[in-house]
């Protein structure tokens, strides 16, 4: 047990284990400091570095979002939405499956952040902001989606309680309404969350930047200077949106839950859907997180110094840990509904287990609850950034079966089996991709316009965490900061 | 002190006035699955066609549709009488509630669930709620769409120039539609009742999948007035709900095995 305490929990007991493997405090990021100086040089290195393998990915990512989202949505509207794939039983498609699954990713930016934060977890200090980019970013997408679903979108207004002549008010009773004041507080709320830590690394790249990228941070930093006053300002409301964040988070899936479970449909009304979902959004939220780091960690210049193995390890263990909560609300969800025995229910149970949808319901068991287990439990295979990156490519797709089974499939079946047909997507497909190639470009320009490490917080970190020698030993020792 | 949970409006409570005020009655037993109500209604109703390809897709736009099912492995099959299916219009409807912008309220006068066409946009969760799957979407301005004309003499034909009822609303792409009891009926021999001072009389109007009903296995009426025929033929034994179970209140009566 020792010799895998983590090290920043308790510090002694790391020691204590030095008979078995020692291990080098060095490899965390927090025992090997760099100079402040260089430190922040390394972070703007990594910003303006571009190679032209950037701007192949870049170039062809804008030609996929003008082809498969502008232009596909465009004609997507002019056209009525016949020429996507949604028909009588399936009213709900592919749409409102990327809308759950990017909210879904969009869960463990703020978790990863904001609890971790609160909980005071050292290991997220160089990670958060790649985490709350996702929040953002994934958010819009959700949002994209559900205007994409919209048979008339040109009058979304109307869902927004717009004062009007004929006082004409949104339904408060629809799931619908709540679900649109629930993400769009989330979305307000986690770039307000986004931004706050991000105010003392725009300085800090205002300061070491010319011309227009100058002009960009000078903008965005809002003339910080680091007084003491300040930082007091930006710490109380950080705790403020830490701690207001959370429940908010949680709110906002299981409100995206009641979408289905308050509706009178087999297999939807069920009333475990909320804590499922917020336990799928945030296994396939974590997942996505890995691979995100990876990748910043294979491309993107000085990220290895910030993103270490600890980091994927840390990781891999919350992701064992979601795995196993998530297969108990999957189990419970499933198991208690084929229990109760209802006709339809029954029906719509032997169409996912044997239906021409099976493959996706067995994957989905395969990929979310089977392998991360049987893989995560191994500290050697915790470490290996493309394994985990790999994992979490595995639990992605297992997680959009997952919402592609809830959706479209179960809506196949109804009480009127005059009606059954399977939903065969068209244009969504054309529209799926465009959304990822969206977030993957919003991502890449955010990669070179805003520092993705949190350099302030690292070197916070780094400062109270120290080596101290006693004897022959390094100790390893943490001082509170506040 | 007891609570009425009627006038608090709670969920779950007992509806008293489960009867409703408009109501249909459908025999089963002789009805012959001609699908005149289809076409009736289509055209009532300036129901758009939606043509081949759409149409084999599930995508039709019929407010009235004949349901047939059979029973049995193949060689003894055997067929259960045609069930036509259309808007319950129930008294406590599942499509209600989750609209988000009320474009399918509840008519107090009439007793009607009502879709307001220019309200709608398009969320499709009143029929993804509905557990008669009797809404229909309009995935297409069908009514203009070139793909779906007529070609005479090299001019595009729509459907609407050949058969058009100028009292019903053409709806366009992105809204939904139901069945409503032809509404437009309703309102017409309202007005006309109240110009000569009267009250509708029983059988002075009915539906137009009623009227062209060539078995009379439709009958339309008033369920509140207990002389009329349709009340009368919705008591009589053997008169079912579908999926009473749910406590939609539906307000139409299937009449089988009678």
């Amino acid at each position: 047990m020792a010799s895998t305490a983590h090290p920043y929990s308790k510090p002694a007991k790391a020691h204590e284990g030095h008979h078995e493997e020692e291990q080098d405090m060095r490899e965390f990021l927090m025992y090997d400091p760099k100079p402040r100086g260089e430190m922040n040089q390394m972070v703007m290195e990594s910003m303006t570095t571009t190679s032209w393998k950037f701007w192949v990915v870049f170039g062809i990512l804008c030609v996929l979002v003008a082809t498969c989202f502008i232009y596909a949505w465009g004609y997507m509207i002019a056209e009525g939405l016949g020429v996507a794939g949604v028909m009588r039983p399936s009213y709900w498609g592919i749409f409102l499956v990327n809308t759950v699954f990017w909210i879904g990713i969009s869960h463990a930016g703020t978790f990863i952040s904001a609890i971790l934060r609160v909980f005071k977890a050292e290991f997220r200090r160089p990670f958060t902001r790649a985490a709350e980019l996702m929040t953002t970013f994934g958010l819009i997408q959700a949002g994209a989606s559900i205007f994409m679903h919209l048979g008339r979108v040109w009058l979304f207004y109307w869902l927004l309680p717009v004062p009007n002549q004929r006082m004409l008010w949104p339904n408060f009773h629809s799931p619908l309404m709540w679900d649109l004041l629930a993400i769009t507080t989330y979305v307000l709320g986690s770039t307000m969350y986004l931004f706050l830590p991000l105010i003392p690394d725009l300085a800090m790249a205002r300061d070491r930047s010319t011309g227009w990228r100058k002009t960009f941070f000078k903008i965005l930093a809002l003339g910080w200077r680091g007084t003491e006053g300040e930082w007091r300002h930006l710490t109380t409301a950080m705790n403020f949106f830490a701690f207001a964040i959370i429940p908010v988070m949680f709110s906002v899936h299981t409100i995206v839950s009641w979408d289905f479970a308050m509706a009178m449909r087999p297999g939807w009304s069920s009333s475990v859907f909320g804590p499922y979902f917020v336990l799928g959004a945030l296994h396939s939220g974590m997942g996505a997180v890995a691979i995100v780091l990876f990748i910043m960690r294979a491309t993107m210049k000085h990220m290895d110094y910030f993103i270490r193995k600890e980091h994927f390890d840390g990781l891999g263990k919350l992701m064992l840990i979601v795995t196993f909560a998530y297969s108990y609300f999957f189990f419970n969800d499933y198991i208690v509904q084929w229990y109760g025995g209802d006709k339809w229910t029954d029906i719509l149970l032997h169409w996912l287990e044997e239906g021409p949808m099976s493959w996706m319901f067995y994957q989905l068991i395969l990929f979310n609850i089977v392998i991360p287990p049987l893989l995560l439990w191994n500290k050697k295979l915790r470490q290996t950034p493309w394994l985990l990156a790999l994992i979490g490519l595995m639990i992605n797709v297992g997680m959009y079966w997952e919402r592609y089974l809830i959706i479209p499939v179960m809506l196949t079946i109804n009480r009127m089996p005059f009606t059954w047909k399977l939903y065969e997507p068209r244009i969504e497909l054309f529209l799926t991709i465009g959304t990822f190639s969206v977030f993957l470009l919003f991502y890449m320009a955010a990669s070179r316009l805003i520092p993705l490490i949190p350099v302030w917080e690292v070197q916070e970190g780094q400062m109270t965490h120290s080596l101290r020698k006693v004897g022959k030993a390094e100790v390893p020792t943490v001082s509170e900061f506040e | 002190m007891k609570t009425d949970l009627n006038m608090m409006g709670a969920k779950g409570a007992i509806v008293e006035e489960a009867e409703g005020k408009w109501g249909m009655v459908i025999d089963q037993d002789i009805c012959t699955g001609c699908q005149a109500c289809v076409a009736a209604c289509a055209m009532e109703n300036n129901i758009s066609f939606v043509g081949e390809e759409d149409a084999g897709y599930g995508r039709t736009q019929h407010w009235i549709r004949i349901e047939r099912f059979w029973e049995g492995e193949y060689p003894e099959v055997k067929m259960t009488p045609n069930q036509p299916m259309l808007c319950q219009q129930c008294g406590q409807a599942p499509c209600e509630p989750v609209c988000p912008v009320f474009a399918t309220p509840h008519s107090n006068a009439e007793q009607l669930n009502l879709q307001v066409y220019n309200r709608c946009v398009g969320t499709r969760y009143c029929a993804n709620n509905c557990p008669y799957q009797v809404r229909s979407f309009n995935w297409r301005d069908y009514h203009i769409d070139r793909f779906h004309a007529n070609k005479v003499d090299g001019k595009s034909v729509y459907s609407f120039h050949n058969q058009f009822n100028p009292d019903v609303t053409v709806r366009r792409r992105g809204v939904m539609e139901k069945c409503t009891f032809c509404i437009q009926r309703i309102h017409k021999a309202q007005d006309t009742a109240k110009s000569e001072g009267r009250e509708v009389v029983d059988g002075e109007f009915t539906t137009a999948c009623a009227q062209a009903c060539p078995a009379n296995a439709i009958t339309f009426g008033r369920v509140d007035d207990h002389e009329s025929l349709v009340s009368q033929l919705s008591h009589q034994k053997g008169g079912v709900k579908h999926l009473e179970e749910l406590n939609t209140l539906p307000r139409v009566t299937y009449l089988k095995g009678g």
